[in-house]
């Protein structure tokens, strides 16, 4: 009896510790395979980025090379200099946009949801979808070029995705509008947060439309600008499937992203060292955006705190 | 004193006449613009629809932005089970159901496991938690081009390279992060309380998830699901990198398609192909938008 007790409370108080670890237990695999995801395959394409592997994965170390010959090779530049272009026109225009739909929503206008709808649609498809069809309406023979000629205006051109020089145009055009309505859901939401009682107070003062805006509201959405341009630069860093879509790199290299340098290299040429190397560059440069921002929010969220 | 007064109403009719004028210009200008940019946004999509039911003669002729003068359905049928692609003239309906296979056990598993590491992380923490979840949070800013050797390698091992499965895989494991991160900061807002009571009550931890927390948490499953199913039907970099031919999913088929129309373009056939490939994600657009931008906003701003 006495141990039968005994067993019954020693097996409680083993249970009792069985079910305090549980969710570490439950939680484990989730965090392995983060932990793998995360730190071995970045760490995993690192060690390739050194090796001399080609068509096929190898592991014989050769150093920085595939790093030297990726920074000296003349599509690598092109690449990131597209990315640069990019990033600058995308990123800003996206943003005024965004804004600028924003304010016109916030004007208590008649079914809101209507327009927001519409404006935010093609972030649902993908940008291989919406890209294919942009492609068709840059193809000057049957797309906008054909449209406005046929009304009568011959002399008209609009051909971007033919034109080495203007290429990449035609991705910064169908990115801001496949990105607008994202700016704007972000800054409507900040819109709403600002308090309608500084908006009357400046009302009260006299303040015009223009200058409450310029003066009062926008500068207290400061963060959701920063925030916005960090999501938007992230975009950018990442485009790929908008310049397989639009441009497939082409006319001959001059649309070519770090991201579709990446699978180029990797895939098509078989260089996977190089194409590794590049994508360490990709995550570099993430990494040069999010570091910075995420102690941006840490310093913030201290003063906050600090303030009360 | 009469005509004092009357004269007082009269300037303040003028004022209240040129206050409703420049209203009534100000709404103009307003819905003016958001017309004109919604003309710029409808466009692409009227295009698509449109042309998938005109005839291709047509489309030829009268370019692709035209009023159409015909009407047919052939082209839908084409894409769907005749269409060529990369040499195969099954049309896209093999690599939707691709997509549909990888989508649907992606999207269950990883809003799943979403919900139940969101309500350790926030409700059962253990020591060096705050850790696991400052890293679970870097995989949100991973690019694909990474991780693109490692699975490669590690779907060939596992023998599920050039499958859909691998892909489901690839996705879960992607996707993790976003629904931890989802949860967890839906989790982090209902009071604590809640669960001492039931703990009071004996509720153990399942007890406790499904009797308390997933009674509440409709708003953030359907943002995750909705935030899962577009953003891996979306995909295209995994799906033409890690599967080939006919185990592709239909973004990978679109692209093929559009490009291997070097001769004569069929517009007719290509746009029903790009709608079919759109539709699921719109469709969940058109009925769950409240909650698509829901997490759109919370996925961009941590």
């Amino acid at each position: 009896m006495a141990i039968a007790g005994q067993s019954v409370s020693a097996g409680t108080s083993t249970w009792d510790r069985i079910k305090k670890w549980t969710p570490v237990f439950i939680i484990a695999p989730s965090i392995l395979a983060s932990f793998i995801y995360v730190f071995v395959f970045a760490g995993w394409t690192f060690y390739i980025s050194l090796s001399d592997s080609t068509l096929l994965p190898s592991y014989g170390f050769k150093g920085f090379e595939n790093y030297v010959s990726l920074w000296t090779n003349r599509r690598w530049s092109v690449a990131y200099n597209n990315l640069l272009f990019f990033s600058l026109f995308y990123v800003t225009l996206a943003m005024a946009f965004g804004l600028m739909l924003a304010i016109l929503i916030d004007q208590r206008i008649r079914a809101e949801s209507f327009w927001r709808t519409i404006f935010l649609y093609p972030l649902a498809v993908s940008f291989i979808a919406t890209g294919t069809v942009w492609q068709w309406l840059y193809n000057p023979g049957s797309g906008i070029q054909f449209m406005v000629n046929a009304l009568g205006w011959t002399d008209f051109q609009f051909a971007l995705t033919t034109d080495r020089k203007n290429a990449i145009w035609a991705i910064i055009i169908t990115g801001i509008w496949g990105s607008a309505g994202f700016s704007m859901a972000l800054f409507l939401a900040g819109l709403r947060s600002v308090d309608p009682d500084i908006i009357k107070a400046a009302q009260i003062d006299g303040a015009s439309w223009f200058r409450t805006y310029r003066k009062v509201i926008l500068p207290s959405i400061g963060p959701i600008f920063i925030a916005v341009a960090v999501v938007l630069l992230q975009f950018a860093i990442k485009t790929f499937d908008l310049a397989v879509a639009l441009t497939n790199s082409g006319p001959g290299i001059s649309t070519t992203f770090p991201a579709t340098y990446v699978y180029d290299f990797m895939f098509q040429r078989g260089e996977i060292g190089q194409g590794a190397a590049a994508a360490m560059m990709v995550l570099a440069a993430l990494a040069i955006v999010l570091v910075p921002y995420s102690l941006y929010l840490v310093w913030r969220r201290r003063r906050e705190s600090r303030n009360g | 004193m009469a005509d004092a007064v009357l004269g007082a109403t009269v300037v303040e009719d003028r004022e209240a006449a040129v206050a409703s004028r420049r209203r009534l210009i100000s709404r103009i200008v307003i819905y003016g613009l958001l017309g004109l940019i919604s003309v710029v946004y409808i466009v692409p999509l009227l295009v698509v629809v449109l042309n998938s039911f005109r005839t291709n003669a047509e489309i030829g002729a009268m370019g692709l932005i035209s009023l159409p003068q015909s009407f047919r359905l052939d082209a839908w049928p084409q894409a769907w089970s005749d269409f060529c692609i990369g040499g195969q003239c099954n049309g896209v309906a093999r690599y939707f159901w691709n997509s549909v296979a990888m989508v649907v056990p992606a999207t269950i598993i990883s809003t799943a496991l979403g919900a139940i590491n969101g309500y350790i992380l926030s409700k059962w923490k253990f020591p060096g938690s705050e850790i696991v979840f400052g890293c679970m949070l870097l995989g949100v800013f991973m690019p694909g081009q990474i991780a693109l050797l490692p699975w490669a390698f590690l779907l060939g091992k596992l023998g599920l390279a050039n499958s859909v499965y691998g892909l489901v895989l690839v996705h879960c494991i992607q996707g993790l992060s976003f629904t931890t991160l989802f949860f967890r900061n839906y989790y982090v807002s209902i009071p604590d309380d809640l669960l001492k009571a039931a703990r009071i009550d004996g509720a153990g931890f399942w007890r406790i998830f499904w009797k308390i927390m997933i009674p509440l948490s409709p708003p953030i499953i359907i943002v995750t699901v909705i935030w899962q199913f577009t953003g891996i039907w979306n995909e295209y970099l995994f799906g033409v990198v890690l599967n080939s031919g006919s185990n592709q999913p239909i973004t990978s088929a679109l692209v093929a398609l559009s490009m291997s129309g070097t001769t004569v373009r069929t517009y007719d056939v290509m746009s029903a192909a790009v709608l079919i490939g759109a539709l699921p994600p719109l469709l969940v657009y058109f009925f769950g938008g409240k909650y698509f931008v829901r997490g759109l906003t919370q996925g961009a701003i941590k």
